[in-house]
């Protein structure tokens, strides 16, 4: 088996005595969608914030293909590859869909940034940015100020400036929530297609969407990952059913 | 958008001919007002570039007023004593030409604000205010207690200095170099904010963890930003001392950091020409108001009061509409809908 491109180990993080995250071990290999799931307050955002860098865990490494990035800053694993949408959209809302996204391409461009020249009549930026909108349907709306934006997307805006950055990896915090039926409707094949250009470590609480999509599934609760396997595995484990207990994960989720 | 620009058009010409009226009517001291208005509002330029791009609110560019202002009057003080300013390994003499001077008033607000700027840009919000305002009242008591530059008196320049091939007495030539640098500081003002720099400075002002997610580090940015605002203003003390003919130790008191900050505000924050509106409409009230009361401040703290309550756009805001335009020009609204 080759080496996985995202490699946690043994992380941990306390706030007090809450523990968000308990020996956490996880890893996530090129071409695959692995969805962590667990309940509302189980430690995910937290997990994916350390991953991300934003959060510094108590012990434990981090590795972006084989490279040990757990004393790094946010911005270094971003340039590393390590991309991220975030939970609660995350955007320069005054800005444009368009800037945004430029934003994300000039981020991943990664040289000197130009002081005097239009960055609007950067043709490459634009180029990247508008290919980055039209993959997730937002192209018609490119000169739209964010917050003038739904809810939806918002959503679609932050994976597209994820997608920006020419990512290694892809973190996505609940990118479904709030969608709607029709909104997840778009992003599911979308997400299909873009775990081929980066594996996605995937958030979400929309058990149809987790079931169609994951390659592998890990179930974290109270801070602990209590099973990783392949979905029709994770369905039938009783601890996972216990976790759940009260919450859809029934047969009928496929 | 088309309005913006169609009012700071009608701006920049409105500040060209007025002094030039003056002058056809033998009207030095308008003349000498239209100048002020230049000085003061290149002076909120520089602050514009930090405070309106950068979301930086800092309460200490009096510091670099009179750092450039204090460039000028030591400089030009040496060489009216004919004494250098260092004489051992090497010396160096003092001087009146102006562009030597504003070559040393950028230089050394630059370095300060490097220096500064690379402390304070550690903290935000209250603590960002609170530290810049610290730096400004350091200088502000070193100056008074520094007796060999005139100390709490401030220092006199005798003569203004001389530019090469003009006749700097002259007020209105005086008037149009000041106008003229005003004017290259909005060119550069304005090309920054539509620069790849400008926008990563204005997603930070905005969101610095959307930043920080695609790979760019805002302490940066901002210290650059910084650095830039405190070079301009730092151009625009060295100006005003030669307005003035004198400098003291209120250059960098912070007071003047509140009336920049003040007028910026009323002009317009983050609108290209909002210092530009700001320092003519400071000028004037402090003209009227001054004039009728002692106590204009206090009208000058009403106005105030209603536009950061009731136009966050400042004058530029009420003329030309919402929507912070100095980046682009080229977005659009969707259908009606307004945040
Ligand atoms: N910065 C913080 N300080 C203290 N507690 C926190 C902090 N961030 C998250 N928590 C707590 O950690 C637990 C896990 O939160 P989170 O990672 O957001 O859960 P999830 O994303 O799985 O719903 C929750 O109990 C939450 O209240
Ligand atoms: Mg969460």
């Amino acid at each position: 088996m080759t080496e996985p491109v995202l490699r946690i180990s043994g992380i941990t993080k306390s706030f007090g005595a809450l523990r968000a995250s308990e020996d956490v071990t996880l890893d996530l290999c090129a071409g695959e969608i692995h969805a962590l799931i667990g309940p509302n307050g189980a430690g995910k955002s937290t997990l994916i914030a350390q991953i991300a860098g934003a959060l510094a865990p108590d012990s434990g490494t981090i590795k972006l293909e084989g490279r040990d990035v757990t004393a790094q800053s946010t911005v270094a694993r971003a340039r590393a590859g390590l991309a991220r949408t975030f939970q609660i959209s995350s955007l320069a809302m005054e800005d444009t869909v368009l800037q945004n996204a430029m934003l994300g391409a000039l981020g991943a461009r990664q040289g000197r940034l130009g002081l005097f020249g239009s960055v609007m009549r950067d043709t490459g930026l634009r180029e990247t940015a508008r290919a980055a909108l039209d993959e997730v349907g937002l192209g018609e709306f490119a000169g739209f100020r964010v917050g003038d934006l739904s809810h939806g997307q918002r959503r679609q805006l932050e994976v597209a400036v994820a997608l920006t950055l020419k990512p290694r990896v892809l973190l996505m915090d609940e990118p479904m929530a709030g969608l709607g039926a029709e909104g997840t409707a778009q992003m599911v094949p979308m997400l299909q297609r873009l775990k081929h250009t980066a594996p996605i470590l995937l958030i979400e609480h929309d058990m149809d969407a987790v079931f169609q999509l994951a390659d592998r599934i890990s179930v974290l609760v109270y801070g602990q990952i209590i099973a990783t396997d392949a979905p029709d595995a994770i369905r039938t484990d009783p601890r996972v059913r216990e976790a759940y207990l009260g919450d859809d994960l029934g047969e009928d989720a496929v | 958008m088309r309005r913006e620009a169609i009012f700071n058009t009608a701006l920049w010409l409105g500040l060209l001919a007025y002094p030039v009226w003056a002058w056809l009517g033998d009207e030095p001291y308008q003349i000498t007002l239209a100048t002020r208005v230049a000085i003061l509002a290149l002076a909120g330029v520089g602050l514009n570039i930090a405070l309106g791009l950068g979301g930086l609110v800092s309460l200490g560019h009096a510091m670099f007023f009179g750092i450039g202002g204090y460039a000028a009057g030591i400089l030009a003080s040496h060489a009216q004593s004919y004494t250098p300013l260092y004489d051992g390994a090497f010396t160096i003499e003092g001087t009146q030409n102006m562009l030597v001077i504003w070559l040393v008033a950028v230089v050394a607000a630059g370095l300060v604000a490097l220096v500064t700027g690379a402390l304070s840009l550690r903290t935000s919000g209250v603590y960002f205010i609170m530290i810049t305002l610290a730096f400004g009242q350091m200088f502000y008591y070193f100056t008074i207690s520094w007796p060999a530059y005139g100390g709490e008196d401030g220092l006199s320049i005798y003569v203004r200095n001389w530019f090469p091939g003009l006749n700097t007495l002259d007020p209105l030539t005086f008037f149009l170099i000041c106008f003229s640098i005003l004017s290259l500081a909005l060119l550069l003002s304005w090309r920054i904010a539509g620069s790849a720099f400008g926008l990563a400075l204005n997603a930070a002002r905005q969101n610095e963890d959307r930043v920080r997610a695609v790979g760019i580090e805002p302490y940066r940015l901002r210290l650059v930003a910084f650095v830039i605002s405190g070079a301009i203003t730092g151009l625009a003390g060295a100006l005003y001392a030669d307005l003035n003919r004198f400098v003291s130790p209120t250059m960098f008191s912070w007071q003047l950091s509140g009336e920049i900050m003040v007028f910026v505000i009323l002009g317009g924050v983050a609108r290209l020409f909002g210092p530009v509106a700001g320092a003519a409409l400071f000028i004037l009230l402090e003209e009227v108001l001054g004039g009728v009361s002692d106590y204009w401040h206090i009208w000058l703290g009403v106005l105030l009061l209603i536009v950061v309550l009731f136009a966050r756009g400042g004058l530029i805001g009420l003329i030309a509409g919402q929507g912070t335009g100095q980046a682009t020009g080229q977005r659009k609204r969707a259908g009606g809908a307004d945040d």
